[in-house]
């Protein structure tokens, strides 16, 4: 259960930043000179970087060529987003 | 190409099964204003596009919807676990089980299937980003709806989030929409015109 929790959080903050970083590209399409917004982009995408390695040394691959190269195959066995322990 | 990755966009996470609001939701996921019509909308429109800004907002936005497909998705499926056969008759949700049983299947909470009648693509920015415009205003006037009809936090807290992004795409359109017309002088608006 601590380990679910924990799990959660880590995954709540990369969807922070992910999302900041999202929102931020958004804004630079259509703003392509603003050196403020490519700042907090930059650092944004960093942050969320290191969350995702984090992430993945603890828990297991968020994208596919991320699986560790041990069998069984990592990326089949941890949960999906539509289930409940895992979003 | 695209890269699938194992998170949502924003955490869904339902406890009460909810089968009434599941088949309202649904209409999120294939109804008229819905997530499929719009990124398969953006996603077509955006091989026409005239200039950098319409290109790139098309494809990001395009995208970010196959993300909020997946959203409305997981709360159809979490809001229809574990029913009882009374609460299938009970809620109505019978009408939908009988062909589908709990699988999520595209069509509006009428049970109209999806239909590439929902969206166009004219190869003409003026006409494809005003579509655009307004599919954001008719999306986000559908999760006020949904709003209307919510009274489970699990549930109106995702709602909110695809709510505020449907503002948020209006926003970028309206720019690129405008980026289009400070270069009208220079070049037509049909992309075909300038083959």
């Amino acid at each position: 259960m601590m380990e679910n929790n924990s799990r959660q959080a880590l995954l709540r903050k990369i969807q922070e930043a992910d999302f900041f970083a999202l929102d931020l590209g958004l804004y630079l399409n259509t703003h392509p000179m603003c050196e403020r917004a490519l700042t907090l982009y930059k650092n944004t995408v960093r942050e969320a970087d290191e969350l995702r390695h984090e992430f993945e040394e603890k828990y297991g691959p968020l994208t596919a060529t991320r699986s560790s190269g041990k069998t069984p195959w990592q990326w089949s066995k941890n949960p999906w987003t539509w289930e409940k322990e895992r979003s | 190409m695209w890269i699938y990755e194992k998170k949502l966009q924003f955490p869904v996470k339902i406890k009460n099964p909810d089968p009434k609001m599941a088949q309202v939701i649904l209409s999120q996921y294939g109804g008229p204003d819905g997530e499929l019509g719009a990124s398969l909308r953006y996603l077509s429109q955006r091989f026409s596009m005239p200039n950098e800004i319409t290109k790139a907002t098309l494809n990001d936005i395009g995208t970010e919807e196959l993300a909020h497909l997946e959203m409305i998705g997981t709360i159809v499926y979490q809001l229809t676990r574990n029913l009882s056969t009374e609460e299938i008759k009970a809620s109505g949700f019978d009408k939908y089980f009988v062909d589908h049983n709990t699988g999520i299947y595209p069509a509006s909470a009428a049970g109209v299937p999806w239909s590439a009648a929902y969206i166009q693509s004219k190869a003409d920015v003026i006409a494809d980003l005003t579509e655009d415009l307004a599919a954001e205003q008719k999306a986000r006037a559908t999760y006020d709806n949904i709003l209307r009809l919510a009274d489970d936090p699990d549930v109106i807290e995702p709602i909110k989030f695809l709510r505020a992004r449907e503002i948020v795409h209006f926003q970028r359109f309206g720019e690129a929409l405008r980026s289009v017309q400070d270069m009208s002088d220079k070049r037509c608006y049909s992309a075909n015109m300038n083959k």
